[in-house]
């Protein structure tokens, strides 16, 4: 084997290391709109699941664009924020803010049933990262019209059924309220009374997964409480 | 180039190259490499199918880089430098998944990241690509790539086949009415437990078939 010297190996690891860099940092770029794109797509995608229409990444834009017409942002009052496109608001950097600051997206929806829905983004942490998704509301602004999840990174077969239609479904038709009390949907370990207008089914094995979507939900919803109680009809 | 070398491009040794880890010098069931990701993904063909191929492409790729600089690489940090190339084709693989493929990268999720990490590609440039020319170094890498993702795709038609009904998202089952008289999918073929045993069971056929595979003690 050859003998290299120090200076040879310092010169080599320096320049690899600079190649390497020039690299990645080119294809980072060359790539991002891609990128961007999907996620932009992936987000309409869930939106218009949450209210039930099933969308292909190949149509998405397009059913996005027919379905939900408006969208706004509100602060935690209940009053309209002017000037902020709700789209582009990350719910992962609101969540950091005082909750007087934060943002609050709300997109207006009318599926072919006549229902006018409106759609909260929603966002927490499961067992070994984030989970969001989204829950649209009826005009009433109490019952669950349609719900759907995501995850990062849950437990396949356990907390990861969270995404499936299954689980979802089950939210259909629950109430957030109890009159004027804020209530929430609760996620009931060892499944839910037939007759609980608050409550779904646990996932067996996924609990912690289940009571972190449970904060989630009571969390963001009632954030957004000034805004649901003043408009209901 | 090799090609111009007196060794013809595909010679009887080039092509053992490729055929010998399709077979019984196979990465997954002969020399037990790179199980936790062919457990992992094989669910369905899909994303099995994916992985196999970012696998084949970083193998073949780092293979052909390492051995083409296999005579500049200081010794002492020779496994650095395999890992950054190693790492370096990972990143890029994944970036283009995700803004290619980005329905299959989601489910792919933290396996992509972790092909670094894949005891296979390692083991390829450390046992040879270091020591061969760049042309039989990308065979080599190819057969490797090819003998993985082969596994993944049996296991991965299993498992789909008996626990979803499936194959490659297509509902064959379903087509054919097999559940209107009683069937139903094996929901434990989806658990990550039954790829151990699928791959188990591709291994008792392949020694069964071939004795000399089986180790003596």
């Amino acid at each position: 084997m050859k003998h290299f010297s120090n200076r040879y190996i310092f010169i080599f690891s320096s320049v690899m290391v600079i190649t390497v860099a020039i690299l990645l940092s080119l294809a980072a770029t060359l790539l991002q709109p891609f990128q961007e794109k999907n996620l932009e797509i992936e987000k309409k995608k869930s939106m218009l699941e949450s209210i039930g229409i099933p969308a292909t990444p190949a149509d998405a834009e397009k059913l996005y664009d027919k379905y939900i017409k408006e969208s706004f942002v509100l602060n935690s009052n209940g009053e309209v924020v002017d000037g902020v496109n709700a789209f582009t608001v990350v719910l992962r950097n609101e969540q950091k803010k005082q909750l007087d600051q934060q943002y609050l997206p709300v997109f207006n929806a009318s599926p072919d049933d006549g229902e006018k829905v409106i759609i909260i983004p929603v966002e927490g942490k499961g067992l070994w990262g984030p989970i969001n998704g989204y829950i649209s509301l009826m005009s009433d602004l109490n019952t669950i019209y349609g719900a759907t999840f995501d995850h990062k990174s849950e437990t396949p077969g356990l907390g990861a059924e969270i995404n499936t239609r299954g689980f979802e479904d089950m939210f259909i038709g629950k109430k957030l309220y109890d009159d004027t009390k804020f209530i929430s949907v609760n996620v009931i370990k060892g499944g839910s009374k037939p007759n609980d207008i608050h409550g779904v089914d646990a996932i067996s094995g996924g609990t912690i997964t289940s009571k972190g979507l449970e904060k989630m939900l009571f969390d963001c919803i009632s954030k957004y409480n000034d805004y649901l109680l003043k408009n209901r009809n | 180039m090799s090609t111009q070398e007196k060794e013809p491009m595909f010679s009887a040794k080039n092509v053992k190259l490729f055929t010998a880890p399709l077979g019984r010098d196979n990465p997954i069931t002969i020399q037990v490499l790179g199980i936790c990701s062919a457990l992992a993904v094989t669910v369905k063909l899909k994303p099995a199918l994916v992985m196999a191929l970012s696998v084949t492409v970083v193998i073949a790729v780092s293979n052909v880089v390492i051995a083409a600089m296999r005579k500049h690489i200081p010794d002492r940090i020779r496994i650095i430098v395999q890992l950054v190339v190693i790492a370096t084709m990972v990143i890029l693989v994944d970036q283009f998944l995700k803004a290619f493929v980005f329905d299959v990268s989601k489910q792919l999720s933290v396996f992509v990241g972790l092909i670094i990490t894949n005891c296979i590609i390692m083991g390829r440039l450390e046992g040879f690509a270091m020591a061969n020319k760049p042309w039989p170094s990308f065979i080599d890498g190819l057969g490797n790539g090819a003998g993985y993702g082969i596994i993944l795709i049996i296991v991965s038609f299993f498992r789909e086949f008996l626990g979803s009904g499936t194959i490659y998202g297509y509902p064959v089952l379903e087509k054919l009415g097999i559940y209107n008289i009683g069937y139903e999918n094996n929901g434990m073929m989806i658990l990550p437990p039954m790829a151990l045993i699928v791959v188990g069971m591709i291994i008792w056929v392949q020694r069964s078939r071939n004795k000399s595979l089986i180790e003596h003690k």
